[in-house]
């Protein structure tokens, strides 16, 4: 455990858990809502914060929060409106996300690209105790927000057409979630980097939801598998002296390959088990169809598919 | 009170610029179980889109309990079935679950869930006949079952209004007979519904008027009235026979 005796590990410890339990708190609502890679595009755009940070010396994860929350909101209003149109035009924004952030750091002159590279694949070895602070605070509100929230946004994510009879705020809602996506993003940014938010609030719950059978089920694995990939990356990555960022989405791979190995071996077993034992018959429903009674009244039993059945009763 | 559940003047809806409600009066009072009935793509399941204001009206007004729809915010007073539980999510969700966000529109978005709220939901799954499958994922039940889960989410809210966008549509006999039931037990506690149905099957004893929908407008408004044509024969069940075009004589004629 010697690893830990600097300060710096302790911190990037710290926040790479807050954050692998977090992520996944929040992505089980996008991948419900099939929008799994909302997080990356998110992470695009808030790119272009980092740039207008860095340009005008402000904080360039406040800058981040706040230019990717207005492209989450307009994200939310695009996708509110329908399919067809709204496809290029997240694309647009997307890739107009990044390159106006590349632009904007080049501009700013800060010195090299190691600032650009800290900010897409993450630096939390770097993370001032400040930084840690801000993290961890951002972090306790989304988790309450999304756990105080859960069945309104359950709702609203399972069912949207269902919770607005239902008199919910689903506008308020799914901005709610998209601002807090945009948060999200912002401040995994300095753990994983914003390449990899994505992945960490997607895969642990693609995971999860390979073996579990309820929502809460698989929202509580999600976050013990964010926990368990976050930590065991933080320790690996200084051990094998790699990329924080990319080992923990690494391991967090892992994990869901060993997860889907398991359960097809699993059910594999399960199937082969079930066989010699005999289960229980299955109750059969009737038949929902009039057999109606053929009017032929007697002789074998006509075989429709036999081109000449209609000699069949001689 | 007698004052009129649903009430619609003159409702008219168009999806760009294509009508497909022109004038539609109705006035549904407590207690009635009226079915929408009408041929595919008549308009019957945008009608009752357009009354739970999910689709905008081009013209007319819609009141709910006595409120102009627009000012309406006692949503815990109707429990409204799609069609079908959307395309699904991969999520898993299981039949609780799904049953318990019927309680949000009673409950709030902030208050979790309490006692009352549990009850409701296993009360809900007993009417429908689900309890036993309370802890599965939706995913895993038939067709049916996934709508007798929407039905029993609707219940869970403890709805005066049950509104209902084809409830029988592709499910098994078992299921439209344990639906049948719930909502028999439904208004026989004084509940109003409204439903959508391409054809009755065994709801039509708890049917207490029929309102036809044809090109927009409504052509019935009465008793459920006799259907036309081999759908009249007794006993036929919209099933239609495997080769249509078989000569009737096969099984007639005496060889």
């Amino acid at each position: 455990m010697s690893l830990f005796q600097y300060d710096f590990m302790i911190r990037a410890l710290v926040g790479a858990l807050v954050i692998g339990l977090t992520a996944p708190a929040l992505g089980i609502y996008l991948v419900q809502r099939r929008m799994s890679l909302i997080g990356d595009g998110v992470g695009h755009v808030a790119l272009t914060g980092v740039g207008v940070g860095l340009l005008f010396n402000t904080s360039p994860v406040l800058m981040a929060v706040l230019v990717s929350a207005v492209a989450a909101v307009a994200i939310e209003l695009i996708r509110e409106r329908g399919r067809t149109s709204g496809d290029v035009a997240l694309a647009l924004m997307f890739y107009g996300g990044i390159a106006g952030g590349v632009m904007l750091v080049g501009l700013s002159g800060s010195r090299s690209n190691a600032n650009l590279m800290a900010y897409l694949f993450g630096s939390l070895t770097t993370t001032s105790p400040q930084d840690l602070t801000v993290i961890v605070v951002l972090a306790v509100v989304v988790l309450t927000t999304m756990l105080v929230l859960r069945p309104a946004l359950f709702a609203i994510s399972h069912d949207e057409e269902y919770a607005r009879v239902s008199g919910l705020p689903v506008r308020a809602l799914n901005l709610l979630l998209a601002v807090t996506t945009a948060v999200t993003v912002t401040i995994s940014m300095r753990a994983v980097g914003l390449l990899l938010v994505s992945a960490l609030m997607v895969v642990p719950v693609a995971t999860a939801q390979l073996f579990s059978r309820g929502f809460v089920a698989t929202m509580v694995t999600a976050m013990g598998i964010g926990l368990v990939a976050s930590g065991s990356g933080v320790w690996l990555a200084g051990t094998a002296n790699t990329a924080l960022g990319a080992t923990i989405v690494i391991l967090a791979i892992a994990i869901f390959l060993l997860a889907a190995v398991g359960t097809a071996v699993r059910r594999a077993l399960g199937r082969r088990r079930a066989v010699p034992s005999g289960r229980p018959t299955p109750v059969v429903e009737p038949c929902d169809v009039v057999l109606e009674p053929a009017p032929a009244p007697s002789g074998p039993p006509v075989d429709l598919d036999r081109p000449d059945h209609a000699t069949a009763h001689r | 009170m007698t004052e009129p559940v649903i009430t619609v003047e003159h409702g008219a809806v168009a999806y760009d610029e294509r009508p497909v409600l022109r004038d539609i009066s109705l006035t549904v009072a407590p207690g009635e179980v009226v079915a929408v009935l009408g041929a595919n793509g008549s308009g019957k399941s945008t009608l009752i889109r357009a009354i739970l204001g999910l689709v905008p009206l081009n013209a007319g007004t819609v009141s709910l309990f006595g409120t102009p729809q627009r000012r309406f915010r006692q949503w815990r007073r109707i429990g409204y079935v799609p069609q079908r539980l959307g395309a699904g999510s991969a999520v898993p969700a299981t039949v609780a679950e799904v049953v318990a966000a019927g309680r949000l529109a009673r409950r709030g978005v902030l208050r979790p869930a309490g006692a009352a709220d549990r009850r409701a939901v296993a009360e809900a799954l007993r009417a429908v006949g689900l309890s036993d499958r309370a802890g599965d994922p939706v995913t895993t039940l038939s067709g049916g079952q996934q709508q007798r889960t929407l039905i029993a989410r609707a219940l869970a809210g403890q709805p005066e209004l049950l509104v209902l966008d084809e409830p029988t549509a592709g499910v098994d006999s078992a299921s439209q007979d344990a639906f049948a039931e719930a909502l028999r037990g439904f208004v026989a506690d004084g509940g109003t519904v409204l439903l959508v149905a391409h054809e009755l099957g065994p709801l039509a004893t708890v049917i207490t008027r029929a309102v036809v929908v044809h090109e927009g407008k409504i052509a019935h408004d009465g008793p459920v009235p006799e259907p036309a044509g081999h759908h009249a024969a007794p006993g036929h069940e919209h099933v239609h026979p495997h080769a249509p075009d078989d000569p009737v004589g096969i099984w007639g004629a005496p060889a």
